[in-house]
């Protein structure tokens, strides 16, 4: 068995490379963009002429849902993506999975945000209050405090590139935490509450409520998507001009 | 085992004689503590309700108050990088400054948490249960604290930020830890507690040590 030690050109390596990445990556953005366009497109004249605009348990409100529940599912598909990035960057030091991480965190923030305003938006007029301290209200809110701690982190590292390495160290720990603070939670607020709002085998969804909340979900996955591979290229260009910067004073000393 | 205890005896005699840094910390947490009824009035019943709360938050913020001398002291002056030339790897020595600090922030408070049952109006019962919850609960808090206070090892302005990370991963250690103390399931809280200490305790010292392995390259 022989050892290779030619270094592989595979699209991994290649995208390695800041430039390249843009560079192909580049041309999916406008397809991303379409594609969620159209989504969104479907998705909303759906909800606003296909769906029933209420339901006997819901009432008038149904429409909420739309939007709630594909940002909840984005506020923990985001983390996901953070974690897999974390990986990246601690296993293959892979410099695109620390831009990806970079630009994840805000974007997961942001959505967790949208899940926790829409939510109390529709608590108001289903259960009577913006909030409740449901299990899984709660860690949400957590989660979004998670969020916001490693955005914090991010602002507060001059060298980015050193910050990516800790930055995942923090990720991967969080990945591990939030499952047992969402056990936690659960188990504090089954405690103190005798019987939650939301039941895991509410009310069955028939079909015309939910083909929209499936297209609204692609779309809004879409979303995030397109907005991360966006935020990604800007960072790229970010850290160019920083380095351009530097290099320039530099030059100016000497 | 003689670098690994050769550390704790030096952190040990750091913070002894290091002026009056534990005692500053136990008056942190008797004063937070006996705040709370200024706070929310003299009512001894219902003070006695929710002393297991006011004291876990105040232990809780002391351990916060603590964490800024976990790493940032060693790494300003350099020991931290002479201690990574040590044979023992890092994440044992992050091990032993985490069991350093739990005895010189944690053990404190729990000796000076009498003093806070009296002034909140607890009775015998619910203090033994305290005194256990603590005992079971501050290992993890240093173990997430020191996670905490390894990230942020190489930022100048760390001290803000460490609480705001650890504050969410806590979490579940305050929900047992008050579970212990209050909740009709107390024994079942215990347990999670404690497992949640032990993991605790098992993973920072590796995930700390990678991350000020990272932060100082």
């Amino acid at each position: 068995m022989s050892i290779e030690t030619t270094p592989k050109q595979s699209w991994w390596n290649r995208i390695a490379n800041p430039g390249q990445f843009v560079a192909w990556t580049g041309r999916l953005l406008w397809p991303l963009t379409i594609l969620t366009a159209a989504l969104f497109v479907i998705g909303l004249w759906l909800v606003f002429f296909q769906s029933p605009g209420s339901t006997p348990n819901v009432g008038t409100t149904l429409r909420i849902l739309y939007i709630h529940v594909p940002n909840a599912w984005l506020s923990q598909f985001v983390y996901g993506i953070m974690a897999v990035s974390a990986l990246g960057t601690l296993v293959w030091r892979h410099p695109m999975a620390d831009v990806s991480m970079k630009a994840a965190a805000p974007l997961g923030a942001l959505f967790t945000l949208l899940a926790l305003f829409t939510g109390s938006l529709w608590g108001r007029p289903a259960w009577g209050t913006f909030w409740e301290w449901d299990g899984r209200m709660t860690s949400t809110l957590v989660l979004l405090f998670i969020y916001l701690g490693i955005v914090a982190l991010w602002r507060a590292f001059d060298d980015q590139l050193r910050a990516a390495r800790v930055i995942a160290v923090f990720t991967l720990v969080g990945a591990i935490n939030i499952p047992i603070i969402k056990f936690s939670v659960d188990w504090w607020s089954t405690l103190h509450q005798p019987a939650s709002v939301l039941r895991a085998d509410g009310p069955r969804m028939p079909p015309e409520i939910l083909t929209p909340l499936l297209v609204m979900f692609f779309a809004f996955t879409f979303l995030f998507l397109t907005l991360h591979l966006k935020a990604m290229h800007t960072e790229i260009k970010r850290r160019r001009v920083m380095t351009m910067q530097r290099r320039a004073a530099q030059g100016a000393e000497s | 085992m003689k670098p690994f205890s050769t550390i704790i005896a030096h952190e040990l005699r750091l913070a002894l004689r290091g002026g009056g840094d534990m005692l500053t910390l136990v008056l942190f947490f008797v004063i937070v503590g006996a705040i709370v009824p200024f706070a929310v009035g003299p009512d001894k019943a219902l003070l006695a309700r929710i002393a297991p709360g006011i004291v876990w938050i105040s232990a809780f913020l002391a351990m916060l108050l603590g964490l800024d001398r976990l790493f940032h002291a060693d790494h300003e002056d350099g020991t931290l990088i002479l201690l990574r030339q040590s044979e023992l790897p890092l994440s044992a020595i992050v091990a032993a400054k985490v069991m350093a600090h739990w005895l010189v922030t944690a053990l404190p408070l729990i000796l000076a948490s009498p003093v806070l049952a009296m002034l909140l109006a607890m009775d015998l019962e619910t203090f033994l249960r305290t005194l256990m919850s603590l005992l079971l609960g501050t290992p993890a808090l240093a173990a997430f604290g020191a996670i905490g206070a390894a990230v942020t090892v190489a930022i100048r302005r760390g001290g803000l930020i460490a609480p705001i990370l650890i504050a969410p991963l806590s979490i579940p250690v305050l929900i047992f830890g008050v579970g212990t103390i209050t909740a009709t399931q107390s024994n079942a809280a215990m347990l999670f507690l404690a497992a949640l200490s032990l993991m605790a305790v098992a993973l920072a010292p590796f995930a700390a040590a990678l991350a000020i392995s990272s932060a100082e390259d």
